[in-house]
């Protein structure tokens, strides 16, 4: 049941001649079948053209999109068997619950009663049977979700799109339907592509991550080498609450040092650029209090979250934030001393931004 | 900030209600006055004052309105013209409003290079003087062997009437979200299943402004059916027209106003069956719904 989908060197320019402006450059994923891959990005990132390219949409400048081995460049959204989420819901708002889910099928010239019964199996594993003779006016914004999820679900297509379909929930539903959305894909098992600008939600429910940014993928990976292993300082921060600390300091005998104090660590690899300038990434959780250390700072900010403790701190070498547990009691004004783990440092070239490896 | 009851509001409210009052009656009196002098025979009309209730309700005037009174000629009333105008109205405004929202549903909805720039110039349409068009008009009903006739003025209405109905539809669509067109593609629809089944459902209310706006513009319109009509097609403007200049020793003032108010009532029942549509129309763009 399960496709693949590939796309292949796709670029998109818009407009023609010296004011093009590319919004997509070179895009080359593999999807497995019954993969569930995330596209997160800032806003403009080029994120949605990829998906509506993907959808028939809108046409690549250059490159393939492959469904199933099958090429479906130029070809009608209607002939490529795909079921999409959008972030507005887009129900047809003169229609009633039961035919908004059964649109599709009835364009297909599925017979009535058959129709029926996919409807109300889908409206079943939704929960939404009591709504069927609703319109869409009458629903809460959860229960739209839903009907647009069972929209696309009635289809049982080769391949789902989903356009950022949580940002218009509040945060509660956001988590609910995030669970939902897991356990819908893990059900029916059918290739997914979903775009969000939200790192939660990339980090949850993909299966691989393609972070972009400018319309170029920065890192594609799994949940655990994005976070653990970002390709970039842009991959480093967009992931991860609170954000990733980068200090700039130098390498001098190997060792780094920020404003003269050793830290004891050292890159694994000399920076590209021939300077010995380097960025250490550390994450908030990563950084840690010890009365001896020899890089000492000042506490600025305590914020209680409840199960953690974020705690600012000023260093020689700029601000940092770290994550401890919610026991720890430090007051602003205190000193303190910072320790990292030689393990849990990040390294990034000062110039390129990328990850320097061993 | 709790507002107190003041006697300045109250006063404003009164001289809104004075000048409404004011502004009904400018419209209504000269309804009023037709209307009486309509049941009125000659001698009361001449003895009685402009805005005096009639002494009975003379019928005899509507009668002859309808169906005796001279034309020139010919003398069956407005009787045949009226026909004429309603042969000539519900085709016209049928596909002058079906046109304009296919128009519209692609001009909002399915834009192409250069959509904008084509609605930017058929919106001249809506401005341009149609006198300016009387003359190339008439010789393109020539080509079409369609001069004089009821099917010529239809199409001549539906293209006056054109630009109009596409400005209204393209503006009503432009508030429906792209995204929706978008699921139905994904879903399988074509483009006129689309329209069909989606958009247009969703139309109501402007679909009632058009028709409205379109039915009073080509029953009312003089211009077009005194220049491109033949003795057995003319509408009843024209037909009106020719009843109260066709002269008689006496002016059967009566007659007159029965037949003015019969020309100018399908209009009137049009807008009153309809005119809560109307209104709804008319804003449901700034609140989309």
């Amino acid at each position: 049941m399960a496709s693949s989908l590939d796309i292949a060197g796709i670029n998109k320019r818009f407009g023609k001649g010296d004011k093009s402006v590319e919004v997509l450059r070179k895009i080359d994923i593999h999807v497995a079948p019954g993969e569930f891959l995330i596209l997160v990005g800032p806003s403009g990132c080029g994120k949605s053209t990829l998906l509506n390219i993907i959808a028939g949409l809108d046409e690549p400048t250059e490159g393939e999109i492959r469904i199933g081995g099958k090429n479906v460049v130029g070809m009608p959204p209607r002939d490529r068997d795909i079921a999409m989420v959008f972030q507005s819901y887009a129900l047809y708002p003169t229609l009633s619950v039961a035919d908004n889910i059964g649109f599709a099928l009835e364009m297909r010239k599925m017979p009535k009663p058959e129709r029926q019964k996919r409807i109300d199996e889908v409206a079943a594993m939704l929960q939404i049977s009591h709504l069927l003779d609703r319109r869409p006016s009458q629903l809460s914004g959860g229960q739209r979700q839903r009907v647009a999820m069972g929209r696309a679900l009635a289809r049982q297509p080769q391949l789902f799109l989903f356009d950022e379909p949580l940002s218009n929930l509040d945060a509660k539903l956001r988590v609910e339907m995030r669970a939902e959305i897991k356990r819908l894909h893990q059900a029916s098992g059918i290739t997914s592509v979903y775009v969000t600008h939200d790192q939660v939600e990339a980090m949850t429910l993909g299966s691989r991550i393609a972070v972009m940014k400018g319309g170029v993928v920065q890192q594609l990976g799994t949940p655990d080498e994005i976070y653990n292993r970002p390709a970039n300082t842009y991959v480093a921060t967009f992931i991860g609450s609170p954000t990733m600390n980068l200090l700039r300091g130098a390498v001098t005998g190997g060792q780094f040092g920020i404003q003269g104090a050793a830290l004891n660590l050292a890159p694994p690899s000399p920076p590209q650029s021939g300077s010995n300038e380097v960025l250490l990434g550390v994450r908030p959780e990563h950084l840690v209090m010890q009365e001896t250390a020899p890089w000492r700072g000042r506490v600025s900010v305590v914020e209680p979250t409840g199960p953690d403790t974020y705690v600012m701190v000023d260093t020689a070498a700029g601000s940092v934030t770290l994550r401890t547990d919610a026991q720890t009691r430090v007051q602003p004004g205190d000193a303190v001393g910072l320790a990292v783990e030689p393990a849990n440092a990040h390294w990034f070239d000062a110039k390129s931004e990328d990850r320097l490896t061993g | 900030m709790t507002a107190k009851p003041s006697l300045f509001p109250s006063l404003g409210r009164l001289l809104v209600y004075a000048v409404l009052a004011l502004a009904t009656a400018f419209f209504l009196l000269p309804l009023y006055a037709m209307l009486v002098t309509s049941f009125k025979d000659a001698e009361e009309i001449r003895s009685t004052s402009l805005l005096a209730l009639p002494a009975a309700l003379n019928g005899a005037a509507w009668g002859t309105a309808w169906s005796s009174a001279c034309t020139g000629v010919d003398c069956n009333g407005l009787r045949p013209f009226f026909w004429n105008s309603v042969a000539m109205a519900v085709p016209a405004v049928m596909i002058s409003t079906v046109w304009g929202a296919l128009n519209g549903y692609v001009l909002s909805l399915w834009k192409f290079r250069g959509s904008d720039a084509l609605f930017g110039m058929l919106l001249f349409g809506v401005f341009m003087p149609f006198q300016v068009v009387l003359l190339p008009m008439s010789q393109v009903l020539g080509w079409l062997g369609l001069s004089s006739s009821i099917t010529g003025l239809v199409l001549v209405h539906c293209l006056a009437g054109l630009a109009g109905t596409t400005l209204f539809f393209r503006n009503y669509y432009a508030a429906i979200p792209k995204e929706l067109v978008n699921a139905a593609r994904m879903d399988g629809a074509s483009f006129f299943q689309i329209f069909w089944r989606i958009v247009l459902p969703l139309s109501t209310p402007i679909i009632m402004v058009t028709l409205i706006w379109q039915f009073t513009n080509i029953w009312n319109d003089f211009l077009f059916g005194v220049v491109f009509s033949g003795t057995d097609s003319k509408p009843v403007t024209v037909g009106l027209n020719n009843l109260a200049n066709t002269s008689s020793s006496v002016k059967a003032y009566n007659v007159d106003m029965a037949a003015a108010i019969i020309a100018g009532l399908p209009t009137m029942v049009i807008y009153v069956l309809a005119g809560k549509f109307f209104v709804r129309g008319l804003t449901a763009g700034a609140v989309k719904g």
